[in-house]
């Protein structure tokens, strides 16, 4: 079977929530064997129609979708996750679902053990067997072999590095009898590059096999890689679908956008007048968990884009969390010609900084509240300001219409797409949030903004925005920005000098325009210290 | 497929709404609809709905600041309604009467209020995600201790005291001849014989609920939303969470002891002892039936859910007892108050999820 119709086709499948259009006349094929690549901006609609394809409550909640899904050319229509994976699709979430207190075995056959009759079964019937936990582990372990990679079966999910999660997850749905179809949504964004190649090799192997894979993912040079053929959608329509042979990136990030994506890398003009020192740090540490600041000494120009760069967990992030007041902190921070009280977020406001979170849902946002409130409030809270005063100065109350009009120039400003400024932020795809946190920031008027990992989980066409937005404040307004990124390239585009922190403390400090080798050799700590100020000197 | 838009928003409607709500408020409307048939008087009816609403709306009021903190449904009400008992007290110890007595109780309650909801703020700050639990243990606990001080505090007025002991307050004590419906008799409008409308009442209801509507909107109060829509945010917004949320609390129990003082007015007893316990479910029981949830509140819940649930309580004993010939109002008061509780917890789960 299979060999002459497709394994898998949806047919013009649309799908509305409460008369917003996500998903229109979506079609494809999938094959038996085939890697299929589906790229698509946030808010596209990937997520929504993998919903779809795997039966989520959700979608028959909010009034069903339009349009057949065939398994073999027959149709089906799936009521709960259980009927898919019947009908041989697996899926693996971006968020793990294993149990941490399990082991990998455990997990990978949860619900499907292996049973052995015991004496209990005469009485209280089958629910009374007994684990087989011999067979189990074979069970397991000839899943994991299947995916090509080395897991312990017995190690607990709590133990486990995040790369092993995500092929025990894998490892999981493969395991199942009649799996044909796997979908993985964004199953690399928590992998270092080296566990992300494991993965690669075993989904290839995995197809040799004959499985159908949907592979969704941000990292178009992976889906290049691996796909067979890839499918672009944009605002719920499929605006391409093409065998990946040929193809470039560019190509592909052109489709997503709609327009045409200049080069990542625009090079600064390396010799631009900056004034006196405006930010002085020195001896700073920062006890932030997972992200620890042992020791950092550095100055930021008035007008400069800083960048702090450095591999996960060395401590990039604390620098400004610790500067802002957000965890303990110690060391001497001078801002302008006063120095700095620590650990106090208002005063570290009213003094003219401001900050956007890298946790955009956690720190960055009110979720349940309207726009106008996300924007404005800290500008009231610190400033003052949109309040309006009764009684003579006695009571001061909001002033909505000043806080829309604020809200109503920021959302054109920065293209925000939304429906009104009363809309709830929890309402707006991760890229429009990340707006949301500029405007925020913005309204303030701060001498020094800091942003960390401004790009993290949002798509190409609004990372370019933001970067351009934030390159506009700074040549505009002569904003000093200090601009933490996990993306060397990122940083290179936008920032005149580049600190790269290794194990708490800077390995050292280089122009932008230095080649990216030479950061990636601080990061991987092998410059001394001393020669890597002497190149900062330059 | 047209069809389906109307029964969508109708369903939407009523997932909004909540079942519990619509099914007590279609009660409600047919308890108003049977009162004339088994003979209950309508007009009498309605005006002692409007009573109970206004006795107890403030206390329901009390419970708005805590939620919009964050600090969640505020079980401890009991501190602030025995605040309110130690001005009330107070007030008829030092004889005062009229307006003076009962304005001079709020005074007098104000300082213990204060001082209670500090500590007790204080205590909820040091168990953030199980403020609802502790409250209601530090409610009981605060409560029985009162019990022993009713009887030792050196009060000496013979209306308050135990007759054959010379001290030692009473169980109940009347207002009568101090401050009894002081506020229910202001401008009242009375037309025939059963319907009174309380005026002084429900302008003072209005009043406190406008001022808490002001608090909400000013910059203090729109900081204690932030800090309860989320703390991590209000912190990097330069705002001290447990200051917002300490505010908060000291409020509420600032209005509980208003809201029992302006209880007492009207029912005309000032009840001591473990009476403070059974004030406190219903008043949670009705901003929920409002529409409240466990993280926001606002004046319309307020107002809303003290009607039906007030209405409630008042038409079911006059209507359904005429109907069975026996006593349920006990009962369906059980049912109601503590089947909201429960509903409005589980629908946490629900949300948080």
């Amino acid at each position: 079977m299979g060999q002459t119709g497709p394994l898998l086709s949806v047919k013009n499948v649309s799908k509305e929530f409460y008369g917003n259009v996500v998903l229109q006349d979506v079609s494809f094929e999938l094959h038996e064997g085939e890697i299929l690549g589906l790229v698509g901006e946030n808010g596209a609609g990937k997520t929504t129609l993998m919903r779809i394809l795997f039966g989520m409550p959700v979608i028959a909640e909010t009034g069903g979708f339009k349009g057949t899904i065939e398994i073999d050319g027959r149709p089906v229509s799936f009521s709960s996750p259980f009927d898919a994976l019947d009908a041989g699709i697996g899926m693996v979430h971006q968020e793990f679902s294993l149990i941490p207190g399990f082991s990998t075995t455990e997990n990978i056959v949860l619900n499907r053990e292996s049973m052995r009759p015991s004496l209990l079964n005469e009485v209280f019937g089958e629910r009374m067997s007994i684990l087989d936990r011999t067979l189990m582990r074979q069970r397991s372990e000839s899943a994991i072999a299947k995916l090509g990679v080395t897991l312990d079966p017995d190690m607990l999910v709590t133990e486990m590095p995040v790369g092993h999660k995500q092929f025990t997850e894998i490892a999981r749905e493969i395991s199942r009898d009649h799996s044909r179809i796997l979908v993985l949504d964004e199953p690399t964004a928590v992998l270092t590059e080296s566990e992300a190649q494991v993965l690669l090799t075993s989904l290839r192997r995995l197809a040799s096999e004959g499985v159908a894979i949907i592979f969704i993912s941000h990292r178009l040079q992976e889906v290049l890689d691996l796909a067979d053929r890839v499918v672009v959608l944009r605002d719920g329509v499929v605006v391409k679908d093409s065998p990946t042979k040929g193809l470039s990136i560019r190509d592909i990030a052109s489709w997503m956008v709609g327009r045409s994506v200049s080069g990542e890398t625009e090079q600064q003009d390396s010799h631009r007048t900056l004034g006196e020192p405006i930010l002085t740090v020195e001896h700073l540490w920062v006890d932030m968990p997972g992200e620890t600041v042992r020791d950092v000494s550095f100055s930021v120009q008035r007008g400069e884009i800083f960048g702090i760069g450095g591999l996960a967990g060395q401590g990039k992030l604390g620098v400004p969390n610790g500067i802002m007041g957000l965890y303990p902190a110690g060391g001497l921070i001078r801002l302008g010609d006063r120095a700095l009280t620590l650990n106090d977020p208002a005063g570290a406001l009213r003094a003219g900084m401001a900050f956007v979170s890298e946790d955009r849902r956690g720190v960055g946002l009110l979720l349940d509240e309207s726009l106008d409130w996300n924007i404005a409030f800290t500008a009231m809270q610190v400033h003052g300001q949109y309040l309006k005063s009764l009684l003579g100065g006695l009571i001061k109350l909001r002033d909505e219409k000043a806080m829309a009009e604020l809200s109503q120039e920021y959302i054109n400003l920065l293209d925000i797409k939304c429906t009104s400024h009363k809309q709830k932020a929890r309402e707006l795809s991760g890229g429009n949030q990340q707006k949301i946190c500029l405007a925020k920031a913005f309204a303030l008027k701060p001498q020094v903004l800091f942003v960390s990992e401004p790009t993290r989980g949002i798509d190409i066409g609004a990372k370019k925005l933001v970067l351009d937005t934030l390159r506009r404040y700074n040549r505009e307004y002569g904003t000093t920005i200090v601009m933490v990124s996990s993306e060397l390239e990122e940083l290179r585009s936008i920032c005149d000098r580049i600190a790269i922190v290794d194990e708490g403390r800077i390995a050292g400090i280089l122009p932008a325009h230095r080649d990216s080798a030479d950061f990636g050799l601080l990061m991987a700590g092998q410059v001394k210290e001393t020669h890597a100020m002497e190149a900062s000197r330059e | 497929m047209q069809w389906r838009l109307p029964v969508n928003n109708i369903k939407t409607f009523i997932q909004d709404f909540g079942w519990p709500r619509i099914i007590i408020f279609l009660f409600l409307v047919s308890l108003f609809i049977l009162a004339p048939v088994v003979g209950v008087r309508l007009d009498a009816s309605i005006s002692d709905v409007m009573n109970r609403f206004g006795q107890y709306a403030i206390l329901v009021l009390a419970l708005v600041p805590m939620i919009q903190s964050g600090a969640g449904l505020n079980f401890g009400l009991a501190l602030g309604i025995v605040a309110g008992l130690l001005g009330s007290t107070l007030s008829l110890q030092l004889e005062l009467r009229s307006f003076l007595g009962f304005f001079g109780a709020i005074g007098l309650a104000t300082p213990f209020a204060v001082l209670f909801g500090y500590f007790y703020g204080k205590l909820l700050n040091k168990v953030k995600g199980e403020e609802m639990t502790i409250a209601m243990y530090v409610g009981f606990s605060f409560v029985m201790l009162m019990c022993i001080m009713w009887l030792i505090l050196p009060y000496n007025n013979p209306t308050m005291v135990w007759g054959y002991a010379g001290k030692g307050l009473r169980t109940t004590i009347t207002v009568e001849g101090y401050w009894l419906k002081i506020l229910n008799n202001f401008l009242a409008i009375k037309i025939g014989e059963f319907f009174v409308f309380p005026t002084g009442l429900l302008l003072f209801v209005a009043l406190c609920a406008f001022l808490m509507w002001v608090f909400l909107k000013t910059k203090t109060g729109t900081a204690m939303t932030a800090v309860g829509s989320n703390p991590d945010f209000a912190r990097a917004s330069g705002i001290s969470a447990d200051r917002m949320r300490l505010i908060s609390v000291v409020i509420s129990t600032f209005l509980g002891a208003v809201g029992i003082i302006v209880y007492q007015q009207s029912f005309g007893f000032i009840q001591l002892y473990t009476a403070p316990n059974p004030m406190v479910f219903p008043a949670v029981a009705a901003i929920l039936i409002g529409g409240a949830s466990i993280n926001k509140a606002n004046i319309i819940n307020v107002i809303v859910g003290t009607f039906l649930f007030q209405g409630l309580l008042t038409m079911t004993p006059s209507v359904i007892n005429s109907i069975l010939q026996t006593d349920m109002s006990e009962v369906i008061r059980m049912i109601v108050s503590n089947g909201m509780i429960l509903y409005a917890l589980t629908r946490k789960t629900k949300v948080s999820k």
